[in-house]
Parts: C-alpha cells; structure tokens; sequence
C-alpha cells in the first residue's frame, strides 16, 4: 500500500487511542507457523471511493466496524438471554452467573408481563412463567434482584410497551438499595414500533406509545445518563419473514422515527444518539447476512450525519446485538440446528456485532436445556478463539461480491425507507398496514418456495430420516401459575389499598394531561400498585391496539 | 377456479398472549388459495372469544395456533367453550411447537388433529378439507 | 318431529347465535330450508330495523369506525348486527375475512351479531344473501344492523343499496381512491365520513367534500359531511345521533319505504338471475353451438321458456 494521509491520520487519531485504551488481546497474531495476520487488510490504493464507501474501521461511515481494532482488542459479548419462571429462581441463576464472573445480566419476561396483564388475569391463563419470569409488582421486582448490587451490574430487559412500568420498578428497587438512578447500566428494549409490525406485544395504539417513550427519554436524559433506553430492533421483523433489505430498512425507519420523537420532545441529538442500540438477526445465508450488518452501519451513520445532523461520532455509530435466527431452526434432526447457528454466528461476527446470542439446538421444540444452552456458548467460543475470524478487521471488505451486496442491500433499504416515508411515516404505515403487508408477503413466498421444494430445508423437505429417539425436552412447572398467583394475593393484602387507589388516580389525570408519566409510575409502584393495574389506567386513557 | 362446490368456512385463530403469527397468516393464505373462506381472528384472544366468533359465523372447523407453550391450557379450553355454546360439532385443530405427549393429550382432549413445525403445508389444508367436509356432511344428516 | 326450518325458527326467536349462523348459512349456500325459514320471518322486525351501509377505500377505518359504532349502538341498549363483506379470490374462490378483527371487543356480547362474508364472486348473488342476512339479524331482534363492504367494484356499490342509509368513509392520504370514486359518492352515499381527523388533510377533505355534497338538496337540513377519529372513539356519538335524525327523515317522508321498495326489487332481480344461472350454465353445456353470443343467449332463453322443448 502507498502511504496515504488519510491512513496515517486514522492510524494517528483513532487507532493509537484505542490501543491505548484497549490494548490488543495478544501482543502478536500469528498463522500456524509464523506469518503474521494484518489487523485491516487495505487496497492498494485508497481513493476518496474506498473512503465513501468504507473508510477505516471505528470512522465514518463505519462500514468496516465501529471499533478501530474491532475483536483483536476484545470479543464481542456473549450474551445468552434466558427465561425463567419466577423471580426467585431466576436471582439464584443470576447470582451464579455473577460469581461466575459475569457483569451483564438479562432479563426475560413472560408474555402477561410484556403485555401488561397481572397473573391473575383471565388473559394471562396458561402463560404465566412460560417464557420468562412473571413480574406483578415491585415486590416480584425485589425478589429478582434480591443481594444483587444494582450499581455493579447492567442489567438488559426485554421489554416494550410497558417498559416504563418495568424501569420504574427497577429505580425503586436500586432506591431501596441505597443506589441513585444516575448510577444504573443497562438497557430497555423499549421498541414498541417493531411490536405493531413483527412480534405482537403491543398494548396501546402507536401514538401514545411513542409518547410513553419519549417520557421515557426525557427522565432518562436528566437522571439516569448510563441507561440505554431503547434497542431499535430488526430481529423480530425477520423472524416474521421479512428479507434482509426489510429488516434493515424498517428497523432503521423506526430508528428515524424514534430520534425525531426525541428531537420533537427538546432533547439534543448528540445528548442521546450515543443511547440508541440496536438488535438485529442473523440468518443462514452468511454472505447476505454480512452484507447486511455492513449495509445497516453505514446507512445509519449516513443518515445521522446528512439528515439530523449529529456532530459527534459516537452519534453516528451504530452498535448493535445480534441474535441467531429462532425462525431457521428445524424440529427434525435437531443436531443439524447446531451447524445452522455456526454459520449465522460466523455472519454476526464476521459483520462485527458488539454482542451475540447464539440459539440452542432444541429452540424449535421447547425450552432449551442446560446443555444445549452450553453447546450454543461453546459455538461462539470456537468461532472466537479456534476460527480465527476475530483476528482481522472486516475480512471480507473488498470482496466483488460483498461490496456489490452491501451496496445493494443499503440501497434497497434507502429506497424502502423512502417510501414508508413518503407514505406518511412509520406510524401511518402502520396503521395503514403497508409495512406488516410487505413483511407478510415476503414470509408467504419464502414459505411457499419451502413447499414446493425449490428452497432446500436439509432434514425437512429434503434428507429427511425416520427419527425414532425423541431428545429430552424442558418443561415449566404448571404450579408456577399458581405460586405466582398467590403471592400477588398476598402483596395485595398487605399494601395500603387506600394509597394505591389514590396513586393511581393521579396517574390517570396525568395520562389525560401532557404531563410525563415517569414519576406518577414510580409513585404507584413504591406503594405496589400492580402492572397489571398501572396498564389498565393507561388502557383506559389511551385505548388498546388491534392489529 | 372454484375448488369447492360452495367454499368451506374456517376460523384460524390464535389463544393466549403469543404475538408469533406467521405461521397462522401462512395457512390462512394457503386455505384461501385452495378456496376456503377464512375467518382471521388476529393474535392474543381468549378461548371464549374464539368460540363465540366461530359459532356466530358458523364455521366448519377451527384452526388454532400457539407456540407459547400454552397449548395444553388453551386448545381444550377452546374446545370446552365451544361445546358450552353448542358447537360440540365443529372440529378443532391445532399447531405449534407441541411435543409427542402433549399430542396424546390434547387428540384425548377432543382435538381433532395436531400439527407440529415442519409439517408440510398440503397436509395441513388436506386436514381442514377432511374436518370441513366430514362436518358439512353431519350438517347435512341434521 | 320438528323440520330443521322450524328449529332454526326457534332458535332466532330466542336470540340463539348458533341459530343465526346457520340461517345465514342455509340462505348463503342456497340449502333447503332456506325458502320456509325466509318465509317465515318476522316482518314486523324487519320493517322496523335500520339498515346502515359503510363504504369505501381499504384502509379508511371503516372496520374501526363500525366498532366505535357498536360501542355506541350498545351503550343505547340496542341490539346490533353486523355483515361484514370481503371480496373472494376471483382465481382460487377462497377469501380471507379479516374485519371482524376490530370488532372482537365485543366478541362475547350476545348482542352483537357479526357475519363475515364474501362476495364469491357472484354478480347479484351477494346482495341477496346479504339481503337475507339483514331480515334474519332483524328477525332475531337487531334493531341496527351495519353492513361493511369496501367501496372499489361495482358489486360492493350494489350491497350498499341494501342499506337505507348509506355512509362512504374517507381518510385523508386516499387522495387518488377518492378522486376515482367521485362521481360515485355522490350517487351512493347519504353521508360522508371523513376518519382519520387527526391526520393532517383532513380539513381539506371536509371542505372538499362540501362543496361536493352542496349539490345535495338539504330539504332535509341535516349536516352531510361529518368528521371522526375512529381509533379514539372520536365524533362517533354525534355521527350516529345525525344518522338517527337523517333516519326520522326518511322515515316521515316516506323515503325509506320507497327505498326499502327499490332494494326489494333489486334484490328479487338478483335472486332470479341467482336461480336461472346454474339451468343456464347447464343449458349451455347441452347445447355448444358457437353463434354470437347474443344470438344464442335469446336461443337459450327461448329454449328454457319452452315447456315442451324437446333436448335434442
Ligand atoms: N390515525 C387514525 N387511524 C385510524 C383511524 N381510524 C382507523 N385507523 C387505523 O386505520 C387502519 C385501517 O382501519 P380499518 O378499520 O381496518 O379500515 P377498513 O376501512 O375497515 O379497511 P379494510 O377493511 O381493509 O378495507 C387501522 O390501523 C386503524 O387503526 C383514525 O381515526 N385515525
Ligand atoms: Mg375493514
């Protein structure tokens, strides 16, 4: 390579002060026998298109990856989301993961929790404790986080429409702990928009929702700066069948739609873009899946720098999650699930995520058990430390083909973006239905092409074996339900009924105000009013979404 | 053209709270492209509401969908309240991520039949023909 | 032992939803019993019901705005029916009935009686058997029975006239739908709902459609353009209270009468073309000559009509 002075002002600026700050994993990296591996491979040339178009890693436009050394100064996080039961259960599984040396937790929920449903409710019949923990009150709140030191941890919580309700009880469970909000890590999924087009949790119509979020944001902004407050999220688009261009542009133009909200509601873009994170899929088709992660970090810097005009880097940089694709595992010969998540993780990495969940060999059928969830850790590790991908920045950077699908991929989701905005925004897209239409018509098509044999699923249409043994399988306890069901009996008996009632009338005029809600919730749920009975207030002011 | 001499009517819904609805939109699309009448109920309702809405517009069969893990509790509630409503004639079948024991259940429970991922979509609609036809001909004995 | 017809009978005097089902069914699928059941229907209650028509572009909220209607519909203590029609696959027959999806807030009231159905491709065959529906959810004690269909074909237009009042709903953003139905609206509708007001546009709609309605003659004195916003339940109370007293109208002056007359008479047309089609698709079989069309058709006609044709 000839010296070049934008090389060398990369190498200067951000390369050195990321060594400084992360040194690199190893001194050197080496093959097997001694030639060395390059850090970034670099054309021949670098011409201003090679700077369009991908630039040097940890710089604009990001293409090559947010992080000037990327995984020779660290690996992604390895991050296995898991769900259990109850909260009890669940603080002794995180209290083992943090002796174990873990700092990160994550949090799922069930289903009546991430609608807003109490236990006892006529809806959450059968699901209570079914794909993650059940959480009534603060009391269940305390219960998950009992001996947990708040101010040690981050803390990742998959939740959406009520997550106002959720982070509130995890402030007052840090209160009680003697912790300010200010010092909290973690992050809300906090994406209700995907919730109306992909994965179903929604409560509220779109509209007050997004201002559930931007209370959210504000309160968050002036008191709790280290919190995450969303993670704009592709996966769940995907996983309901949408393409690769799909899920990049929907999920960006929910990205857009989310920073506007913000910018409508005062906040500055370079106060709070640094908290946006996102979450994506990973599917088997490695190539176009690198294309993809490729695709979406450089539209997104684009489009914070030209169109809202962030000034700051760390405004234009997007990190996300990664997560394999539920979706492509097979019921049938579940070992070759294990092959599947190889190649979509290898995709994650090799498109640079910041941090991976890796799905089990047993995900299509119920629950995964231990060792399952150990076989999905392990495959990371071996991508990690055995496959040497993590050794060199972005190695596919400058390939025909990937440069000419990045390329494709990025425009394919402008052009998207372009009509969902054309077409009144993501919200009246939603309404409208055009977004959940193009999403439905790609996954009946892609189906169709499975039936009819033209799409090959190895072990389901084709390659497909009589299959005798029938691998052990994970159940929830039924008497889950009605454990949990007792103790928000109890937690009712016990509060001042009076002050709950009070706290949430209050809350019900403040929703038919323009007020922020943060502290009216936080006051109801120090007196354990129910989520149940928080989302019912809100039920009533904002009436409830039907898809 | 016209497949059926006068179209079957189906209701595919969704019990429980699951959001997870790909799979009941794909056999929605499929019945309605071998020329069933579908009725769509959308996600997240209650037994009781799937079948009051199934008997109201007198459908041939049931079609449900769950994969919450929810199906023991929900599938044969939907089949007690459609026989609680006098609809004990229609046929309820089922799909999701159900394990081998839970199929013995839920066929003892009164399901008609039982689909799990994976399960060809021609197999599927020949069932719900099979179920629709076999109840428009005990209609027609009525 | 009592004949299916009678059961049936019974089972709408008695508000029975199974009841109904079938009914609709036996009239749709054109069943045995349906020639004693209609017979037997009680004329009283279907003079009596009011009959609404909801129409126009997908999308515009009509379901929604049904729904807000039978919240309101409900909370007056009346009974209330609802057709809701879909168009079948022209290719596969099939069709997907997705309205009732915002109706299932009331899906355990016995007192709303929802049926979805499609338009099976039939030219007049629909109408009538929505036609039938209405005296059957009127017979069973609906007091206003909704039809909803969307307003793109000609035999969506033809189910409305079943309604003796008729409502086109339009949103702000349909811009190109609306300029195409123009003429139409006008012909068809009694009322024109702009949804959606909290979009922007929608007063421009409204004066727009204003000025279209202006040709109207208002004898009747009675706001024709109103506004709501569906999805928040809004406008709806005092759209229904204006359908009411439009109703009262019609009602004093005879005009619903008249109406009711004319949507007989349509529907007696589409009943006999309904039960002359399969003689003549088979008649057409018997005989493959291939004259003109027109020749033909008089041939057949006259075939059919002759008591003592002989087939060759
Ligand atoms: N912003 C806004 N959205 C509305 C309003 N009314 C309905 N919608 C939304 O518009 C979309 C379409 O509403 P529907 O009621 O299904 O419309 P439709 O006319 O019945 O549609 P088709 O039956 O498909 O022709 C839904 O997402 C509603 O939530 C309204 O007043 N304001
Ligand atoms: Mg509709």
């Amino acid at each position: 390579m000839t010296i070049n002075k934008n090389f060398t002002d990369w190498q200067e600026q951000e390369l050195d002060a990321s060594l400084n700050r992360f040194p690199e994993r190893k001194k050197e990296f080496i093959l097997h026998g001694d030639a060395e591996v390059q850090r970034l491979a670099l054309p021949e040339e670098i011409d201003d298109d090679y700077l369009e178009h991908l630039g040097f890693p940890g710089k604009y436009p990001f293409t090559r990856g947010v992080q000037p050394t990327m995984y020779r100064g660290r690996f992604w996080t390895m991050r296995q989301y898991a769900g259990f039961s109850t909260a009890a259960e669940s603080n002794k599984r995180y209290r083992y993961l943090l002796d174990q040396g873990t700092t990160g937790l994550s949090v799922a929920f069930d289903l009546p929790t991430q609608i807003g449903y109490d236990s006892d409710d006529a809806m959450a019949l059968g699901e209570v404790g079914k794909v993650g923990v059940a959480i009534d009150t603060l009391a269940d709140m305390e219960t998950l986080f009992a001996d947990i030191p708040l101010d040690k941890i981050s803390t990742s919580m998959t939740i959406n429409s009520p997550a106002i309700v959720l982070l509130a009880m995890y402030i007052v469970v840090a209160e009680k702990q003697g912790i300010p909000a200010e010092k909290l890590r973690g992050t809300i999924q906090n994406d209700v928009l995907k919730e109306y087009v992909a994965r179903g949790t929604y409560i509220f119509p779109p509209r007050p929702s997004l201002g559930l979020i931007t209370d959210i944001f504000q309160w968050c902004s002036s008191n709790m700066p280290l919190f995450n407050t969303i993670s704009i999220s592709g996966y769940h688009i995907r996983e309901a069948g949408s393409t690769a261009a799909q899920e990049v542009a929907f999920t960006l133009a929910n990205g857009i739609t989310y920073v506007q909200t913000a910018l409508d509601a005062g906040l500055e873009i370079d106060h709070f873009a640094r908290r946006l994170a996102f979450f994506f899929n990973a599917s088997s088709n490695l190539l176009e899946e690198v294309a993809k992660f490729r695709a979406a970090r450089r539209l997104w810097a684009r489009i914070m720098k030209n169109r809202f005009e962030a000034q700051q880097p760390s405004s234009m940089m997007m990190r996300f999650h990664t997560q394999t694709a539920g979706n492509s595992l097979a019921a049938q010969q579940i070992d070759n699930n294990i092959v599947r998540v190889t190649l979509q993780a290898l995709a994650a990495v090799l498109g640079g995520t910041q941090s991976l969940h890796t799905n089990s060999r047993d995900e299509a059928l119920s629950l995964p058990t231990e060792a399952s969830v150990r076989t999905a850790l392990r495959t990371q590790q071996i991508i990690a430390h055995e496959s040497g991908v993590a050794d060199t920045v972005d190695p596919f950077a400058g390939s025909y083909y990937m440069e000419q699908l990045t390329d494709a991929i990025e425009l394919a989701a402008e052009e998207l973006i372009a009509k969902v905005e054309q077409a009144g925004g993501v919200v009246a897209c939603i309404e409208d239905g055009f977004i959940q239409r193009q999403i439905e018509q790609a996954a009946y098509d892609y189906q169709k092409e499975i039936e009819s044999g033209e799409r090959v699923i190895v072990g389901v249409n084709r390659f497909q074996i009589e299959e005798k043994e029938k691998p052990e399988l994970l159940r929830v306890d039924p008497a889950v339900e009605e454990a949990q069901v007792n103790q928000l009996r109890r937690v009712r008996e016990q509060r001042d009924e009076g002050a709950v009632q009070t706290l949430l009338a209050n809350l019900q005029a403040a929703a038919e105000s323009d007020r922020n809600l943060m502290e009216p919730i936080l006051d109801a749920v120090r007196a354990y009013a129910s989520l149940g009975e928080i989302c019912s207030v809100l039920r009533k002011v904002f009436g409830e979404y039907r898809d | 053209m016209t497949k059926q001499q006068i179209p079957y009517r189906v209701l595919i819904g969704k019990p429980g709270l699951d959001g997870h609805d790909r799979g009941a939109k794909f056999i929605a699309r499929a019945l309605r492209d071998e020329g069933f009448e579908v009725i769509y109920t959308g996600i997240r309702r209650t037994a009781a509401e799937i079948a009051a809405t199934a008997i109201q517009e007198d459908v041939d069969v049931v079609g449900l969908s769950s994969l919450s893990g929810a199906h023991l509790r929900l599938f044969p509630e939907v089949v007690n309240e459609l026989k609680a409503r006098g609809g004990a004639d229609i046929p309820v079948l089922g799909g999701g991520v159900i394990p081998d024991e839970d199929i013995e259940i839920l066929l003892r429970e009164g399901l008609n039949a039982i689909f799990t991922p994976g399960t060809p979509a021609d197999v599927i609609i020949q069932s719900f023909t099979k179920a629709s036809q076999q109840h428009r001909d005990h209609d027609f004995q009525r | 032992m009592i004949s299916k017809g009678e059961e049936l009978l019974t089972g709408l005097k008695e508000q029975d939803p199974r009841a109904i089902g079938r009914a609709i069914s036996a009239v749709e699928n054109n069943g045995d019993v349906a020639a004693d059941l209609l017979a037997a229907l009680d004329q009283d209650l279907i003079d009596k019901v009011l009959v609404l028509g909801i129409t126009g572009p997908p999308g515009a909220g009509k379901s929604t705005l049904t729904a807000g209607m039978i919240k309101t519909i409900r909370e007056q203590g009346q009974r209330v029916g609802i057709i809701a029609v879909d168009p079948s696959s022209p290719i596969s027959g099939g069709a997907i009935l997705g309205d009732r999806i915002r109706m299932m807030d009331h899906a355990l009231d016995p007192d709303v009686v929802v049926r979805s159905m499609a338009t099976r491709g039939r030219l007049g065959g629909l109408c009538s058997s929505a036609g039938a529906a209405v005296r059957i959810m009127a017979a069973s004690g609906c007091e206003v029975i909704i039809i909803e269909t969307v307003g793109v074909g000609q035999s969506e237009m033809d189910i409305v006239r079943l309604a003796d009042i008729t409502l086109m709903v339009l949103a702000p953003g349909f811009g190109d739908d609306i300029q195409a139905m123009k003429a139409g609206i006008l012909e068809v509708a009694d009322f024109l709902v702009v949804n959606k007001s909290d979009q922007p546009g929608a007063e421009a709609l409204c004066m727009d459609m204003e000025q279209i309605f202006s040709a109207k003659v208002e004898e009747s004195g009675i706001t024709r353009v109103l506004q709501t916003i569906a999805s928040e339940n809004r406008g709806i109370d005092t759209l229904l209270a204006t359908v009411h007293r439009f109703a009262e109208h019609l009602d004093t002056h005879g005009i619903k009468a008249q109406r009711r007359s004319q949507a007989l008479d349509a529907e007696t047309l589409d009943w006999i073309l309904e039960i002359l089609r399969p003689r003549f698709i088979l008649a057409m079989k018997d005989n493959p000559k291939q004259t003109d069309p027109r020749i033909r058709a008089q041939e057949l006609i006259n075939t059919i009509h002759n008591p003592h044709n002989i087939t060759p």
